[in-house]
């Protein structure tokens, strides 16, 4: 156990929290009106919520549901957008042309903006906010992807798959997909920590998960409310979300470094 | 140029129709989702007919495209007024927010990015390497009321929200501008620390310039280039940030509007922001790109 490694334990941590929250609850919507803003004692490690909720089963029902939406969000758009790179950057042309003028236009829209407004006209809820950030999050991957085909295209160990009659699926799987495995790696680490931001974001605006169940994003909002008179409840929230950020760039940046990615 | 320019027709029209498509991703009948249950029938007629639902898709999509061009966003289902009014109403602080944060985070990012490139791997470096990955780990719904907490309410030296006072955009432009210099300063470390190591420099140095001559005046200029670039990039997420930013300080901006519109589910107005925004996002970018051909020499000679 090396200190060094904290951003994995950190990973861990939110990775077991979720799990154990789906395994048992803990009540974490039970409502104790004699304990409301409670400050963290031995029976309530960190406190209690503005409704007499303890707030450490909330924190952990609230890892679960960002752990949900960032692995299904990362597998949808990571395919999706991988494919369509692939396809894009491998037969050029039209279908590149056109493809490239999709993620233009997604592209201008900046930030979360998009994700905003497609979870704001789906309405609010769980599924909404996956779709909305599946919808907006796949142009990075597919970007990545073409241009890395595009400097590949042309190698040798490529032309001479071709020339010995390798079909297109496996020439893309096989002697294109592993060479750009780490550059989609880093990207994937760091679209993580953007996407845990995107999700807190969305909550936090109410578009997210309902009431009475937890996320981040409601928690903290909530804890701004009565941030002067109970700081412990957004101090807990606010901590975690940032170490968990902070634990996914840092890993991102090690990544980076040490699969000699550029960029 | 003239191809550069051509080239954002084809992404305008393409943020045009996305936009203009929002409003058909409403789930069920978008006219009974905006006004409730407790609209009149005669009402819902109204709307439906003013917003041409009882036409096909592709005249709805030609009268937005007609009105857009006479500068015509609709009405606000909930105000009545026009969106156009609305949007001029609120746009000059969202500028004013985003240009007081673009100030604070080139004067905070450029110098210390700079101080971390001349430092490299000593403690300045990496003090400054810290202090900005965990200001990008902190989104802004966390950096406001963090800042809020501190300077308004417990050292009261600055108002905790709205704008009344000259001091109330202190606190949201802090908020707003602390991602991006977190971001300036490692774009700034990087872009020095290549230039560094250049023979100019070097020659520079040898001629017996002063270092803050050799510094300022021979690298920070060859290094600027990929800094604006980065920019007129992030601008966008200033604008982005706007959104949660002005809602945690009750600032009167576009960004705010959003909000308030999705809460009122007043849709036309949710989409006009959308479109606003992603359209001043693709301009500043394109002035950028122009800015970039216009002082690096290079690139005008490649073409």
């Amino acid at each position: 156990m090396r200190i060094k490694n904290w951003p994995v334990w950190i990973l861990g941590l939110w990775f077991v929290a979720g799990l154990v929250s789906s395994l048992n609850d803990f009540n974490s919507n039970q409502i104790h009106l004699d304990l409301i803003l409670e400050k963290p004692s031995f029976q309530y490690l960190l406190g209690l919520d503005d409704l007499g909720r303890d707030i450490l089963p909330r924190l952990m029902a609230g890892a679960r549901v960002s752990f949900l939406v960032i692995f299904l969000v990362t597998t949808v758009t990571a395919s999706m957008g991988i494919i369509l790179g692939l396809v894009s950057g491998y037969y050029g042309g039209w279908i590149d042309r056109t493809l490239m003028q999709i993620t233009d236009i997604f592209l201008a829209f900046p930030g979360i903006l998009l994700a905003i407004a497609f979870a704001a006209v789906l309405g609010a809820g769980l599924s909404n906010l996956i779709l909305a950030l599946c919808i907006t999050s796949w142009v990075g991957y597919a970007r990545l992807t073409r241009g890395q085909v595009l400097s590949l295209r042309q190698r040798q160990h490529v032309v001479a798959a071709q020339s010995l009659g390798a079909s297109t699926p496996r020439i893309m799987l096989k002697h294109i997909l592993p060479l750009i495995a780490a550059p989609l790696l880093v990207e994937a680490t760091y679209s993580m920590a953007a996407l845990v931001i995107a999700e807190a974001s969305l909550s936090f605006l109410g578009l997210g998960i309902q009431a009475p169940n937890a996320s981040w994003g409601a928690m903290l909002r909530d804890g701004v409310r009565y941030m002067l008179i109970a700081p412990h409840y957004v101090l807990v929230v606010g901590l975690s979300l940032m170490s968990l950020v902070l634990a996914v760039n840092v890993l991102g940046d090690r990544l980076r470094d040490q699969l000699d990615v550029r960029g | 140029m003239i191809k550069r320019l051509l080239g954002i027709i084809p992404v305008v029209f393409g943020v045009i129709s996305l936009t203009f498509f929002l409003i058909h991703a409403v789930p069920g009948d978008p006219v009974e989702v905006m006004l409730g249950e407790s609209a009149s029938n005669a009402d819902r007629m109204e709307i439906r007919a003013e917003l041409g639902l009882d036409q096909s898709i592709y005249v709805q999509f030609g009268v937005y495209l007609n009105k857009l061009v006479h500068g015509d966003l609709g009405v606000s289902i909930h105000s009545r007024k026009p969106i156009m009014d609305m949007l001029e109403e609120r746009l000059p602080a969202t500028f004013k927010l985003a240009a007081l944060a673009l100030l604070f985070a080139i004067l905070c990012g450029l110098p210390l990015g700079i101080i971390a490139a001349i430092n490299a791997k000593k403690w300045p470096d990496q003090l400054a390497n810290l202090l900005s990955l965990t200001v990008s780990a902190m989104p802004h719904f966390w950096m406001g009321p963090m800042l809020m907490m501190v300077f308004a309410l417990w050292l009261g030296i600055l108002p905790v929200s709205g704008m009344e006072n000259a001091t109330s955009i202190i606190l949201p432009a802090l908020t707003l501008g602390f991602g991006l210099a977190a971001i300036l300063t490692r774009m700034t470390r990087a872009s020095m620390l290549e230039v560094l190591n250049e023979d100019y420099i070097r020659t520079a140095y040898a001629k017996g310039l002063p270092e803050h001559t050799v510094i300022l005046r021979h690298a920070l200029r060859a290094a600027l280039m990929p800094i604006i670039t980065v920019l007129g990039l992030q601008l966008g997420s200033l604008l982005a940030g706007a959104v949660i930013t002005e809602t945690i300080f009750s600032w009167d901006g576009i960004g705010w509007l959003l909000v308030e519109s999705i809460e009122k589910r007043d849709y036309l107005v949710t989409q006009a922001c959308v479109l606003v925004v992603a359209l001043v996002y693709v301009i500043v970018n394109l002035f950028t790109d122009l800015i970039y051909t216009k002082i690096d020499p290079r690139v005008r000679f490649l073409k």
